[in-house]
């Protein structure tokens, strides 16, 4: 039995919400693991910054991950802008919410409340993602994927544009900042906020044991975030759960029988377009805006890439397994490495400055300097770890951690009804 | 003969055997693919509550004539009514929805779905079908009700059907013959008026044969459905259908009974490859 297999058959044994915690708890279980061992007396607030960040990312990855299950997963809709449905909902909330006084040299927005401009944000990144599945859900799948890409690029190239970093519309200022971005007041602002005043106890009882503001409060951020999760989770377990998440399983089976037993199927792919992208939106501004700041840099294509990553590791087709592969990807793959190549040093052995010099030490046999250049790029070479999984999984276990499990699209229990009416033994 | 209009050259054939009720009237359908011309003005109608055989050698256009009628291809020129009402043109669900539906040539089940979800996918207008009904609680009370309404109907059609051991299975782990079993299970679900079928036959050992065309038949006498089937096999469509209708290089050959397709010299001709 494989390494692969025997993780599968444990998975399989939990209910989903189970399973989601237990894998998301061992995670922080390896952080805090990393924190003692390298932290000291300073463990504490280093297993809080962990954790938190962390968090963070399992929380946006999920989110994405998510989305591009509705649409990709279940669906089979090709979207790989999704890096610009992002930027058009962190951008909506930002100028929405803006201070309309800022700072000298910022940009004004319109001062509007956080959550009136989180449901801007997804409202605009549903209407942009409409309108850019409008002409090309007429035709064949991959021209979706074209457009997709290419209103991502437009998306960016419009905000990093000059022309747009302050207008004036009626008299009222505001704008997109250009390529040095806009800042406004974010959740993760929001959530410090609300620690330091309703959870005063909590923010004492931390700083007991040396756990720092700032790090306390992106703890909260973190699960803040993992809430939104458990929130989307919900909606789109009911979505997919249902008569219509059956028709998006057909679609993405065979679109001509879909349509020859009755379905309007273009009809379901805006509508499950756009949620999607009103999901990506949110996570848009709730993740890469979690600092009170975005600015074009943000949204390059490589974070759309990082969220089919993590859902192919998931499992398409499984929203349990899009949580799972977002965590693995964006805690296992992504943030580990990274802090231990920090963190974890090899005693008097320097790091070679090129691979070359670091694999000539196996001549010698000795393994030193390998490990030490491994350790000191790990952040660079995480990214052949990514790669080397995704190829493993795409080999072995095509479907991904979870993607083989049937999660069946239906709102009731299909077996057969017990109610014994006696036509069923009849042969 | 280019007009689709020049099509009541066959209008002798079909006089002599006037139908009464007709549910499906195809006239002078016509069918280009860039130079090539698939169907060439086919006429025929389809009686309500018959079995009506299409046969043909290969490339007939039978298989064009369904898609056109059935709404995947659009037809170049011609009319089809049905029920009294054009439907020339119209997508392929619009169709479904007024109770015209098909099965495909070779077999197209959702094979990442499983049995029962292949089939209670097909039922129209199911509440659940909307997004906000599926998820917002106090609308789901309506969803539930349907959807146990639409799962005792699922199982009563897969035992019809004699694939009620295969519910939970996935559709892609059938066999052949089972997706036969499995297509005709789905169309019924849509609760149809006609089903069009195409070669649901081929490659259906006889005993599962006899099984579909038995249920074919229980279907006509108690819900009075409507077929309209292209097959292969002379004998099946001889054997069952009461009205048969001969298509050769895009039009209608020869139309009429068993008896009188048999002895038509044109149709033989057609079948042993003489030029006509």
């Amino acid at each position: 039995m494989s390494t692969v297999d025997t993780v599968r058959t444990r998975l399989d044994a939990l209910p989903d919400v189970g399973l989601v915690i237990a894998f998301i708890a061992s995670i922080w279980a390896v952080m805090l693991v990393l924190a003692i061992a390298v932290g000291g007396a300073n463990w504490a607030n280093l297993a809080a910054g962990f954790v938190g960040s962390v968090t963070v990312l399992i929380g946006g990855y999920a989110i994405l991950a998510l989305a591009l299950n509705l649409q990709w997963g279940y669906t089979g809709l090709f979207n790989i802008g999704i890096a610009g449905f992002m930027a058009v909902g962190a951008y909506t909330t930002a100028v929405l919410t803006a201070p309309t006084d800022p700072a000298a040299g910022a940009v004004p927005g319109l001062g509007l409340p956080l959550w009136v401009g989180l449901i801007g944000g997804m409202v605009m990144a549903a209407i942009i993602g409409g309108l850019a599945a409008l002409p090309a859900l007429r035709l064949k799948a991959d021209y979706l994927a074209i457009v997709t890409v290419a209103f991502s690029e437009i998306i960016r190239l419009i905000v990093n544009w000059d022309g747009l970093a302050e207008v004036s519309l009626f008299g009222v200022p505001f704008g997109t900042g250009g390529a040095t971005g806009i800042s406004f007041k974010s959740a993760n602002e929001v959530a410090s906020t609300f620690i330091n005043g309703v959870g005063q106890p909590i923010v004492a009882a931390a700083e007991g044991v040396g756990v720092s503001g700032p790090n306390l409060a992106n703890l909260t951020y973190g699960i803040l975030l993992l809430l939104v999760v458990a929130a989307s989770y919900w909606v789109l377990a009911r979505i997919t759960n249902s008569p219509f998440g059956r028709v998006l399983k057909a679609i993405r089976e065979d679109e001509t029988v879909t349509q020859s037993l009755g379905k309007d199927t273009r009809r379901f792919k805006i509508k499950t377009f756009m949620i999607g992208c009103a999901l990506m939106g949110l996570a848009g501004v709730l993740f890469r805006g979690q600092a009170g700041y975005v600015s074009p840099q943000q949204f390059r294509p490589t974070i759309t890439f990082y969220v089919f990553a993590a859902l192919i590791i998931g499992g398409s087709g499984s929203n349990t397994g899009s949580i799972i592969g977002a965590a693995t990807f964006s805690g296992l793959l992504f943030y580990l490495p990274a802090r231990l190549g920090e963190n974890v040093s090899l005693g008097g052995t320097r790091a070679p400055g090129n691979i070359i010099d670091a694999v000539a030490g196996l001549g010698s046999l000795d393994p030193l300097p390998l490990l030490a250049y491994t350790i000191s790029n790990v952040s660079t070479l995480r990214f052949v770890l990514i790669g080397v999984v995704l190829i493993y999984i795409i080999q072995n276990q095509p479907e991904g951690l979870l993607g083989h499990r049937n999660e069946p699209a239906t709102s009731v229990s299909l077996d057969r009804a017990q109610s014994g009416s006696g036509g069923e033994t009849d042969e | 003969m280019s007009e689709p209009d020049a099509a009541p050259r066959q209008e002798t054939a079909v006089t002599s055997d006037a139908i009464e009720s007709p549910l499906l009237v195809v006239d002078g359908l016509r069918k280009e693919f860039g130079g090539v011309v698939a169907v060439d003005g086919a006429t025929f109608s389809v009686a309500e509550g018959s079995l009506t055989g299409l046969i043909g050698p290969n490339g007939a256009g039978k298989s064009t004539t369904f898609n056109c009628i059935t709404g995947i291809h659009e037809p170049t020129g011609g009319r089809v009514t049905f029920d009294g009402q054009s439907i020339t043109g119209l997508p392929p669900y619009t169709l479904a929805n007024r109770g015209l539906v098909r099965t495909f040539q070779i077999a197209r089940e959702l094979s990442e779905m499983t049995v029962i979800e292949n089939v209670m996918l097909a039922p129209g207008g199911q509440v659940g079908e909307s997004v906000i009904r599926s998820v917002t609680p106090g609308l789901r009370g309506d969803v539930i009700e349907a959807e146990t309404a639409v799962r005792d109907r699922a199982w009563e059609t897969l035992e019809f059907f004699e694939i009620d051991h295969l519910a939970h299975e996935n559709a892609g782990n059938l066999s052949g013959g089972q997706r036969k079993l499995l297509e005709m299970a789905r169309v019924l679900m849509t609760d149809p008026e006609m089903i069009l079928l195409d070669e649901p036959l081929a490659g259906v050992n006889p005993t599962l044969e006899e099984k579909l065309l038995e249920r074919i038949h229980e279907l006509r006498r108690e819900q009075g459905l409507t077929f309209l089937l292209v097959e292969h096999d002379m004998d099946v469509i001889m054997n069952n259908c009461e009205h048969i209708i001969v298509m050769h290089q895009g039009s209608v050959l020869a139309e009429g009974d068993a008896e009188t397709i048999k002895s038509d010299e044109r149709v033989l001709e057609a079948y042993l490859g003489g030029d006509v």
